[in-house]
């Protein structure tokens, strides 16, 4: 539980490259298989226009990986994209625990709704907070 | 997306907030209680009961950036600190990635 690890790995491809995306795709998650770790998603999300140009570039196509293992594989596939003149970008969020908390705290609300209808009706809070909103809108 | 934050109070635009009017200032608790009323501040993901920020979102995150591109202030837009922190995280990956501009002029 501890040394396994997940992260999101999204880069962009030159979009003149277009051909080249899922093959460029395929070839970094067999580096990531070749170094231990595996790869639980690998989806091209599509070209769209970049915010802000980047090596002259207005536009790119955008790749996620989702990737579980130790750390090792991330190192590899940095260098690799870092290489690659195709890749104009890349970056790496680590998000297992991030992910873990998230469903701690999904749990601690399942579990406080599960107890609070047994208590009885709740004591009333006056004026939902929609009123107020609507309130606050008309001024 | 930016008519979400078009509709809110004009308090947003500058510094216009407190500091412009001078009508009496009282020594505590001036701030926010002249003629322009507290809106009930909520904060939207404890409502929707988000637990997770995407930096891939950027139709959620195109909300919270008006159009210089800045990261709009809690203070405005009401969100918890823990929802801002994870949403400026978010936003600020999603800039790495030219997904959301840094800045726009």
């Amino acid at each position: 539980m501890n040394n396994k690890r997940q992260y999101e790995v999204v880069f962009i491809v030159d979009p003149t490259a277009d051909d080249e995306v899922s093959k460029l795709s395929e070839s970094f998650a067999q580096i990531v298989t070749d170094q231990g770790g595996a790869v639980t998603r690998n989806e091209v999300m599509g070209k769209r226009q970049l915010a802000y140009e980047i090596l002259h570039h207005k536009d790119g196509t955008f790749v996620l990986l989702e990737i579980e293992g130790s750390g090792r594989e991330i190192a590899e596939l940095e260098r690799r994209m870092r290489v690659n003149d195709r890749v104009l970008r890349y970056i790496t969020v680590r998000v297992d625990e991030d992910r873990r908390r998230a469903e701690k705290l999904k749990q601690r609300r399942a579990r406080k709704a599960a107890k609070r209808p047994s208590q009885g009706n709740a004591p009333s809070r006056r004026g939902g907070p929609a009123m107020d909103f609507a309130e606050a809108g008309g001024e | 997306m930016s008519s979400n934050y078009e509709d809110r109070p004009r308090t947003g635009g500058g510094g216009g907030y407190d500091s412009d009017d001078d009508q009496d200032r009282r020594p505590m608790g001036g701030r926010g209680q002249g003629r322009r009323m507290h809106r009930r501040r909520v904060c939207r993901f404890c409502i929707d009961k988000v637990d997770l920020i995407d930096f891939k979102d950027v139709r959620l995150l195109l909300n919270y950036l008006p159009e210089r591109g800045k990261i709009l202030p809690r203070r405005i837009s009401g969100n918890c600190a823990t929802h801002q922190r994870m949403l400026a995280e978010a936003i600020k990956r999603a800039r790495n990635i030219a997904l959301l501009p840094y800045t726009t002029d």
